[in-house]
C-alpha cells in the first residue's frame, strides 16, 4: 500500500536522528532536573543543551527560551501573559484576520473583559500591509501579534517591517511562528521580535512540545504557577523527552535549512506547475513567491475539499482540506475567506504540505492520481455543467 | 471524526449519479457557500418513483447520503418517498458524525423538492405543507 504523507502542516514525522536522541531518555531521563544529584544533573544538562539548540535556531539567547506544551500554549501564554503584565500601558492589541485560533480565541476572550482588538485585513495573497499596522497603533496599544507565516496558505508576512514599526513605537511584538520556525530562517534580533511561538512537530520534532521565545527584559505573567521551572514563568516538571527531541530537531533544522528548503520547494513547484497544466479552474492560494517552501494550497472550483481528501486517502496520500483545525467546522476557512475568495470556491480548498521525506516518485504518483479524482467529483457536481 | 464503512462505500461507489434529460421532477437544495448542494431528479410512472439520479457538490457525507437516499426511494410511491426521514437515511448509513447530520437533512429536503416539482408539473399544485426541518445550528441555509 502506498503511503505518501503530504500533511506536514498538521504535524511532521519525527526525524530518525531525533528519535535516536530521545531514546536514552526513556530509560535515563527520570531524574527531576530541579534536583542536585547526578540523576537530576543528567536531565538538567540535557534541557540546557536543548534550550541552546532551540535558541540558536532563531538567533536568541538560551535564557530567552521557555518550553511549553505546544505552539497553542506558547500563543496563549504570550498573549495573556504579556497583556496582563502591561495593563497599565493600555488595552489595545493589533492582530490580523488570518491568525490561528490559538491567537484569535484568547483575544476574543480578552475582548469580553475590556480589551480592544484590531483585526487587520490582508490582501489577496494573505499579506498584511505594514502601513496598516502603523496606522492601527494608538497610544493605548500594548501589543502587536502577527503571525510569521500562515500554515494554511503559506504566505510569509513582512515581519521585519512590522518589527521595525513596533520597535520605533515601543510596543511589544509577538509573532506566531509555529508554521515558520524550523522551516525558514528566523532571526529575532534582526526582525525586532519580542516574543515568538514555535512548535517542534512542525519541524520533525515530537508532538506535545513547543517553546515561547521572550526577549530578555519583557515582562510576562507566569502561565503555570508552582515551582521555579523555566525561570519561574512556566512551572511544572519538564517534559524531558519532548525538550530533548525539540532541541535535536532545532539543531538539525538549522544545519540542513537551505538543503531542506531547496528540496521541498522544488517538489512543491513541480506538483503545482504540472497540476495546473493538467486541470483547469484551479487557483493557488497565498503569495506566489513569498511563501513557505512546502505549502501548496489550492482552490479547486466546482468541488468540495473533503471529498478530494477522502479519495486521495484511499490511494494512500494524506493531505488536508483547508486547515486541520477548521475541517470539523462547516464553515470555509477564515484565512481563505480573508483573502477574498468566493465562499463557494473556498469550499474547494485543499492543502498539500510537503516535507523532507517526500520524493520525486511521490509527486509523480500524486500527479497521476489527483486529476482523475477532481474530474470524477466534478462529474458528480451540479455546479460543473452549469459553468462548463 | 470518522465515517462508517457504509458511508465510505456509498462515497467511493456512489449509486445513481447523474440526471435525466426528461425528468418528471427535479429538486435542488443547499447553498454552495455552506459547502453542499444536492440535486435530485426523479422519473415517476403511475405514482411510483421508477428511477432517480443525483448530483452533489459536497463532502463525503453529502455524497453518501445522496447516494443511499436514491436507493431508499427507488420503487416507492410518491407518498412513501415523502415519509423518508433524515434519521432513517443516517441510520441506513450506519450513523453519521454529529457535524455531518445536516447532510441527511439535505437529502430529505432534496427528495421533497423533487416531488414538489413533480406535483407542480402534473397537478399544477406543489406540496401543500412542507415538512419543517431542524438544521444544525452551525449551518443555516
Amino acid at each position: 500500500m502506498t503511503k505518501i504523507y503530504m500533511d506536514n502542516a498538521s504535524g511532521s514525522p519525527m526525524h530518525p536522528k531525533v528519535v535516536e536522541a530521545i531514546m536514552p531518555f526513556f530509560k535515563e531521563g527520570f531524574g527531576n532536573p530541579s534536583n542536585l544529584h547526578k540523576f537530576g544533573r543528567i536531565t538538567s544538562d540535557a534541557i540546557q543543551a536543548a534550550r541552546t539548540q532551540v535558541a540558536n535556531l532563531i538567533h536568541a539567547k538560551p535564557n530567552e527560551i521557555i518550553f511549553t506544551s505546544s505552539g497553542t500554549e506558547a500563543n496563549n501564554f504570550a498573549i495573556k501573559g504579556i497583556l496582563a503584565s502591561h495593563k497599565k500601558k493600555g488595552n489595545h492589541i493589533v492582530t490580523t484576520q488570518i491568525e490561528h485560533f490559538s491567537v484569535l480565541n484568547p483575544l476574543k476572550t480578552l475582548e469580553k473583559s475590556g480589551y480592544v482588538v484590531t483585526y487587520l485585513p490582508v490582501d489577496k495573497y494573505g499579506m498584511v500591509n505594514p502601513d496598516d499596522v502603523r496606522n492601527a497603533i494608538t497610544p493605548t496599544t500594548t501589543m502587536v501579534s502577527i503571525m510569521y507565516a500562515n500554515g494554511e496558505i503559506g504566505t510569509i508576512e513582512p515581519i521585519k517591517e512590522i518589527g521595525t514599526i513596533t520597535k520605533e513605537k515601543g510596543i511589544v511584538f509577538h509573532t506566531d511562528a509555529v508554521a515558520a520556525a524550523g522551516n525558514i530562517p528566523i532571526d529575532v534580533s534582526d526582525a525586532h521580535i519580542d516574543a515568538l511561538s514555535m512548535s517542534a512537530n512542525q519541524f520533525y520534532g515530537p508532538s506535545g512540545i513547543g517553546a515561547l521565545y521572550l526577549r530578555e527584559g519583557i515582562r510576562i505573567l507566569p502561565f503555570m504557577e508552582g515551582g521555579v521551572q523555566e525561570g519561574g514563568r512556566r512551572a511544572g516538571t519538564e517534559n524531558i523527552i519532548g525538550i530533548v527531541g525539540m532541541g535535536k530537531a532545532a539543531e538539525l533544522a538549522k544545519l540542513e535549512m537551505s538543503q531542506r528548503m531547496n528540496k521541498v520547494q522544488n517538489l512543491r513547484n513541480r506538483l503545482r506547475d504540472d497540476f495546473l497544466k493538467n486541470v483547469s479552474h484551479v487557483y493557488v492560494n497565498g503569495h506566489p513567491t513569498n511563501r513557505l517552501p512546502g505549502n501548496l494550497s489550492l482552490c479547486i472550483e466546482f468541488i468540495e475539499g473533503e471529498s478530494v481528501l477522502l479519495f486521495l486517502d484511499m490511494q494512500g496520500v494524506a493531505i488536508s482540506s483547508g486547515s486541520a483545525c477548521t475541517s470539523r467546522s462547516l464553515k470555509a476557512s477564515h484565512v481563505i475567506m480573508a483573502t477574498g475568495v468566493d465562499a463557494a470556491l473556498a469550499q474547494g480548498t485543499v492543502l498539500f504540505s510537503l516535507g523532507i521525506d517526500n520524493s520525486e516518485a511521490d509527486i509523480k504518483f500524486v500527479l497521476e492520481k489527483f486529476p482523475p479524482i477532481v474530474e470524477r467529483l466534478r462529474q458528480m457536481s451540479p455546479l460543473y455543467n452549469l459553468k462548463k | 471524526m470518522q465515517y462508517s464503512a457504509k458511508v465510505m462505500d456509498h462515497f467511493a461507489n456512489p449509486r445513481n449519479v447523474g440526471e435525466f434529460p426528461d425528468a418528471d421532477g427535479v429538486g435542488e437544495v443547499g447553498n454552495p457557500a455552506c459547502g453542499d448542494i444536492m440535486k435530485m431528479s426523479i422519473k415517476v410512472k403511475d405514482n411510483v418513483i421508477v428511477d432517480v439520479k443525483f448530483k452533489t457538490f459536497g463532502c463525503g457525507a453529502a455524497i453518501a447520503t445522496s447516494s443511499i437516499s436514491t436507493e431508499m426511494i427507488k420503487g416507492k410511491t410518491v407518498e412513501e418517498a415523502l415519509k423518508l426521514t433524515n434519521k432513517a437515511v443516517a441510520e441506513a448509513l450506519g450513523g453519521l458524525p454529529p457535524a455531518k447530520m445536516h447532510c441527511s437533512v439535505l437529502a430529505e429536503e432534496a427528495i421533497e423538492a423533487a416531488i414538489d416539482d413533480y406535483l407542480k408539473k402534473t397537478t399544477g399544485k406543489g406540496l401543500e405543507k412542507k415538512k419543517s426541518h431542524v438544521h444544525d445550528e452551525h449551518h443555516g441555509h
